[in-house]
């Protein structure tokens, strides 16, 4: 049975966590393992009940430790997987992370973000997870992040993030947030999307090595042969060489192998990093916004569009890499720069730095679990 | 015959005390690693190759004639 | 029977004897005997999976000729079952340690077991963590002196066998590097037992553990594990001693199994 088949009337009006199983499956997902959390058990609800329909496997696992390892050898089969939590959950998970990309491992973390740290606001939203997305688990990596900030965009931005995963090899985190995940909206289910499939190996075990990159296409990333395809891959979070055995104590081994996984994100930031952005061509200001917050961003600049002002808006919908490079060309174009985020101020900092003191970059902090209103952000482009 | 991969031999005996014929010895043959291995004494060996299952490194190579 | 040289060649991987591994531990010992159980019943390796934690114990994955994954400290439980819930026709074993599995992993250990799925769990309790040097474990006996235990251990050590058969194992067996051969036989039984099957084994671990511990040559530790160690069916003449043996073997409904049935249930 197809994705398509289960899912329903293609306009319906349902939750964001409910967009995102939505996205999950027709991206090809078929195994769920998670752990119960406000605000993503609706996640997991829903997973075990379409994934049997479907053929895939659902699985509550013991805890969000488990949850991740278990999404992680479930994807050395083949298949494409997916878990869901909120802050403390995904603090768990960092550990698992760390693993998934040292080992290359394609999957999908939903983060629906909750106010923090420790148990926080259960059900208050929050955008305080954005640098644990980032640097949550220990060494130096880079990772892909992004944030949708309706319930359509969860959907899309969920086939995305499997698509992202596939083609790159690497976990992918959806950034979503409490409010994203909680708000019931309108959605038109998309037909004919394109599917990234992770590209598979198709030589004699005899010359396979499965960390050598370069078999089939010109890119730093390796081709996969799942388990139980005969090509007796040994697979460990410990510093390997192309053939995936422990090499760690030459430092060589480990500077090529982690420059490798991070240059095979930076150096396609390009079909990674996208933006939505409105009125860009000729503004002196712009609202840079994310998730939630990029709602009252957007009305905001509407707002300010009616005073005349020249204001951009910037929904960063890929938080994670970092697009240096567009920030800088923007510090050069605008004298402004308003961050609008629910935390003390995250991406500001990100923001700040690639600015490298530009052009004015300023902070329109909410806290609380409290949405911005349009009116602190207009306050800032007068 | 019952061979020992001298390279592959850690020296523990743990084939000298689980062989129940005592057809192993400790003896004063050194490996490269400064190891001594054991010796064979192959008319006592009744190929039970509890020898072969006690060897943590595969040193030891037990085959019927 | 199959030959060391035969053992060798069709199941490890070139160049990698002899292990890392320091002289008079038993987990080689372990390797050995899985290979010979997994040999006799004939079983497609390129089917299987060797999944590890982190320790001495969860480095013999590593020396497979066949897919392994070693994981995070305390996981392999869990990944194992994601491995083998994502597709149930791959034959999985678990290496793990008495750290890894009764210490940082012992939540992972419990709920696989109430979960029966169908993973053959090994674990290598040396009764300290020999990795990092010696340092105490769940399962240190009471007494010992470690590395973080310099004035002996009063913590009880876990039973991991009796936890284990507690939990509802269908299959539970624990032997000693000092009984290989009965070792085959609970290998062999444990991979063709429908559902968790939990395998104990005691190995020496010479130089962290045995060397503070009154035993310090390789003949007295390995007469130690025959000397105090006593078959489950005598083990009431000899209540002292570490009992041995098949501790438990019981039917029970596998999770794959259950998985599939409601998989065809709600896809009609």
């Amino acid at each position: 049975m197809d994705a398509y088949d289960i899912l329903g009337p293609s306009e319906q009006y349902i939750q964001g966590d409910k967009a995102c199983v939505y996205g999950a499956l027709i991206a090809g997902c078929r195994f769920f393992a998670g752990y119960p959390i406000t605000p993503a058990t609706e996640i997991a609800e829903e997973m075990s009940r379409f994934l049997p329909k479907l053929g895939g496997t659902y699985i509550q696992m013991e805890d969000e430790i488990a949850s991740m390892g278990a999404i992680i050898g479930a994807s050395w089969t083949g298949k494409k997987t997916m878990t869901a939590t909120s802050g403390p959950g995904f603090s768990l998970m960092q550990e698992n992370i760390g693993y998934a990309v040292m080992t290359e491992t394609p999957c999908v973390i939903v983060d629906v973000q909750r106010g923090g740290p420790s148990t926080g606001q259960p059900t208050m939203s929050s955008q305080g997870d954005v640098m644990q997305a980032r640097y949550g688990s220990h060494g130096d990596y880079e990772i892909i992040a992004l944030c949708p900030s309706s319930v359509q965009e969860t959907l899309e931005l969920t086939i995305r993030a499997f698509n992202l995963s596939e083609k790159y090899r690497v976990p992918v985190i959806l950034m979503m947030d409490e409010s994203i995940g909680h708000m019931r909206e309108k959605i038109t289910i998309p037909k004919d999307v394109l599917i990234a499939n992770r590209s598979t190996v198709d030589i004699s075990y005899a010359y396979y090595r499965p960390f050598r990159t370069g078999y089939m296409h010109a890119t730093k990333i390796p081709e996969f042969a799942p388990f139980g395809s005969g090509y007796k891959t040994f697979i460990t979070g410990l510093t390997h060489d192309e053939d995936g055995f422990p090499t760690t104590v030459n430092p060589k081994a480990h500077s090529d192998l982690i420059k490798r996984l991070s240059e095979k994100i930076t150096d396609n930031i390009d079909d990674i990093f996208y933006v939505n952005n409105k009125h860009l061509e000729y503004a002196e200001i712009a609202v840079i916004s994310y998730g939630i917050s990029a709602r009252p961003s957007l009305a905001a600049v509407n707002m300010a569009q009616k005073l005349e002002k020249n204001v951009a808006f910037i929904n960063l919908n890929t938080l994670w890499p970092f697009n240096y490079e567009f920030i800088s060309e923007l510090s050069k174009q605008v004298e402004k720069i308003i961050v609008v985020e629910m935390n003390m101020g995250l991406m500001y900092h990100s923001i700040r730095e690639a600015a490298e003191g530009r052009c004015d970059v300023v902070l329109v902090s909410s806290l609380g679990g409290r949405v911005p209103t349009p009116k602190d952000i207009v306050e800032m482009i007068k | 015959m019952i061979t020992i991969k001298e390279n592959y031999c850690k020296g523990c005996g743990y084939c000298i005390i689980a062989c129940p014929t005592k057809a192993l010895k400790r003896s004063n043959k050194i490996n490269s690693r400064g190891i001594e291995i054991p010796i064979v004494e192959e008319e006592k060996c009744n190929k039970c190759h509890i020898c072969e299952l006690s060897c943590p490194d595969f040193a030891i190579n037990v085959e019927e004639e | 029977m199959i030959s060391n040289d035969e053992i060798y060649e069709k199941y490890i991987r070139k160049g990698t004897m002899p292990t890392i591994l320091c002289a008079g531990c038993g987990n080689g010992i372990v390797l050995n005997t899985t290979l010979r159980a997994i040999d006799e019943l004939k079983k497609d390796i390129d089917k299987m999976v060797f999944v590890s934690g982190i320790g001495c114990s969860s480095r013999l994955s590593s020396y497979i000729k066949a897919d392994g994954l070693h994981t995070t400290h305390g996981r392999p439980i869990a990944f194992a079952t994601g491995i083998k819930a994502a597709n149930p026709d791959l034959d999985i074993v678990v290496f793990t340690g008495d750290g890894d599995c009764a210490g940082i992993g012992g939540n992972h250990l419990i709920h696989g077991i109430r979960r029966n799925i169908d993973i053959t769990v090994i674990v290598l309790n040396n009764y300290n963590y020999g990795m990092t040097g010696g340092q105490a474990s769940p399962t240190t006996p009471l007494e010992s002196l470690t590395t973080t235990t310099p004035y002996d251990s009063f913590e009880h050590p876990f039973d991991l066998s009796m936890l284990a058969m507690a939990a509802g194992a269908p299959f539970v067996a624990r032997w000693t590097i000092s009984h290989p051969v009965q070792l085959v036989k609970s290998i062999k039984k444990g991979l063709q037992v429908k559902g968790f099957s939990f395998i104990e084994v005691l190995t020496p671990c010479p130089t962290s553990y045995w060397r503070r511990n009154r035993i310090r040559d390789y003949e007295g530790i390995y007469r130690w594990y025959k000397e105090n160690t006593v078959n489950v069916k005598r083990a009431e003449s000899e209540p002292d001693k570490i009992c041995i043996g098949e501790l438990q073997n019981i039917q029970k409904k596998e999770w794959t199994e259950q998985w599939k049935e409601l998989v065809e249930r709600v896809s009609k």
